[in-house]
């Protein structure tokens, strides 16, 4: 069996979360990858360098278009042929892309899984967590998405794989690229950060969010937010850790102003610690927290702040 | 111009979900159910723009069982003009949602789909993709702004990292997102006009589809339990508990 795993990357560098979707896909068989989008030959280069990799497929493209969903979901169709499997991690592009190219194959997809049993039957979490469900595909090929936190990403470095170009083929049409706008950011990416604080509710206002900054720059932090945080105005979308934003499995989670709904658990209880601080000792969330504060958030931060200032 | 707006009725998303002794699922018997929160947002979206005048008729469409109407009858009061049951007791996968709604964008010919982007109780993120791929048409999935001008619409979309813009010519296939907009409580008197509504029953068959479903439940279970910790009295705990105990700072 072969594989094909559609890659993410920044800049040329592939993303962590991919690399846990090549994880996945190496229990399966042998793996290819393709890279589209700007930077797709810096990408493959450093795919290329990843271990287990046996072939590299690159798009090179400077319109814009292999950042639609139509050309590169026909790509993915297209290529389909040769695999057994296509495989992506849970990313926005993923989730964007692969359900068009699987409709393309007549092929219900699975997202998001957490484990394989074999090639066809997979577990993956339904109602934002609150159960397991394992399903077995009667399709011929499974387009499947990874959830990241649930698969040890494989080595960045140490492969040497052969690369190859691939021409997008046109898609429908009727859609044109416009601009992309990222939020400039100097910290790690919540999906692969050490260490992820949180705000909620309890953070009050947008501005207020600055005042977690000293704290994760302290311990080298992502920054995230829950749903009602970003329902709220507060933050933008990408900070969102939860159901419908970023699932996280960093190794200390501080939670701080966040209740604890079903929805925010969903996207961080696979954390290797859980801390908690909120003003409500029955907030749902210190039923996960491994260690919890009852108190004000806007006296502990500054608190704790000095005691790791004092420790050193 | 016309919109579809497909709403699927799921358990209400203040309920914590129970896994059936059996295993075999999740228990919705007795289980207070409302419509999916994201189609809400898609509803939302498609009064909006039948108030700004861009919209001229609203048709809600739902796939599941004989109850789904209840979920029509809001979107109605929220404002769509009419709706459609496909009705169904099998499980509805995303692939067999599409091709249902497929059959209806050709029968009814809509300019726009607005779709919730996930439903909350499969969390398959994947109907309005399939949708546009099957009908092969432009799609705008996440959406956090929407605005339909000169024979087409500009989509502001959430991706990881920030924030892009794509512009589809119509027919197009959008997918909302969290922020596109926060839906309206349907008022009383919304309400009993939304009962006089029309409502059209149809069925799979009726469509030429097939709805067996391609992923079969092998077993649904609970998982893991996180176990509580403890409770600390103050920032230096923490700290020490952190360095010594957990040894994560």
């Amino acid at each position: 069996m072969t594989v094909l795993v559609f890659l993410d990357h920044e800049g040329g560098v592939i993303r962590q979360a991919s690399r846990s979707a090549i994880a996945a896909a190496s229990q399966l068989g042998d793996v290819d990858v393709l890279v589209t989008g700007p930077d797709a030959v810096a990408a493959a280069r450093s795919a290329a360098a990843i271990p287990g990799v046996k072939k590299v497929l690159q798009v090179t493209d400077t319109t814009g278009s292999s950042e639609l969903a139509e050309p590169v979901a026909a790509l993915l169709a297209q290529l389909a042929a040769g695999y057994t499997h296509i495989l992506a991690t849970s990313s926005a592009m993923a989730k964007n892309v692969l359900p068009r190219a699987a409709a393309l194959l007549d092929v219900q997809p699975i997202p998001d899984i957490v484990a394989i049993n074999d090639a066809d039957t997979f577990v993956r979490p339904i109602y934002a967590g609150s159960a397991l469900a394992t399903v077995k595909s009667a399709d011929a090929k499974k387009i499947i998405t990874v959830r990241a936190s649930a698969f040890e990403p494989v080595a960045a470095e140490g492969g040497n794989a052969v690369i190859e170009d691939v021409a997008l083929p046109a898609g429908p049409g009727g859609s044109t690229f416009v601009s992309t706008e990222l939020s400039k950011s100097e910290r790690p990416e919540l999906e692969s950060a050490r260490v992820v604080v949180s705000g909620g509710n309890g953070m009050q206002n947008g501005e207020n969010f600055k005042l977690l900054e000293p704290l994760a720059d302290r311990l080298g932090a992502a920054i995230g937010a829950s749903r009602a945080a970003v329902d709220k105005g507060f933050v933008p979308n990408e900070y969102q850790v939860g159901q419908t934003g970023k699932i996280v499995a960093p190794e200390l989670y501080i939670a701080l102003g966040i209740s604890g709904a079903i929805q925010h658990l969903a996207g961080m209880k696979d954390s290797k610690v859980i801390v908690a601080v909120n003003k409500d000792p029955e907030a749902p969330i210190f039923q996960v927290a491994d260690y919890g504060i009852v108190g004000d958030l806007f006296t502990i931060l500054p608190q704790l702040e000095a005691e790791l200032d004092k420790a050193g | 111009m016309k919109v579809l707006v497909p709403v699927k009725r799921v358990i209400d998303y203040n309920i914590k979900p129970r896994v059936k002794a059996d295993g075999s699922g999740v228990e919705t018997a007795g289980v207070k159910m409302s419509m999916n929160p994201f189609d809400e947002i898609a509803v939302e979206e498609a009064v909006r723009l039948k108030e700004k005048g861009v919209v001229s008729e609203i048709i809600a469409v739902s796939i599941g069982e004989a109850k789904a109407q209840d979920t029509l009858r809001t979107a109605m009061a929220m404002g769509a003009d009419r709706a459609i049951l496909v009705e169904t007791d099998v499980v509805t996968e995303p692939l067999a949602v599409a091709k249902v709604l497929r059959a209806l964008v050709e029968r009814e010919k809509p300019d726009l789909v607005i779709l919730g982007k996930q439903a909350i109780d499969d969390d398959m993120n994947a109907t309005g993709q399939m949708l546009a791929g099957l009908l092969d048409r432009p799609q705008a999935t996440f959406a956090s702004k929407v605005d339909v001008a000169d024979g087409g619409v500009t989509v502001t979309r959430e991706i990881d990292g920030g924030l892009q813009t794509i512009r589809l010519a119509l027919p197009a296939i959008i997918t909302a997102d969290l922020r596109l907009n926060e839906p309206r409580y349907a008022s009383l008197p919304n309400i009993m006009k939304a009962r006089k509504k029309p409502m059209e029953k149809l069925t799979p068959a009726d469509l030429g589809v097939d709805m067996t479903p391609r992923l079969s439940v092998v077993s649904v279970a609970e998982p893991p339990e996180r176990k509580a910790g403890i409770k600390l009295d103050s920032a230096a705990e923490l700290v020490s508990r952190l360095r010594n105990e957990a040894k994560v700072i």
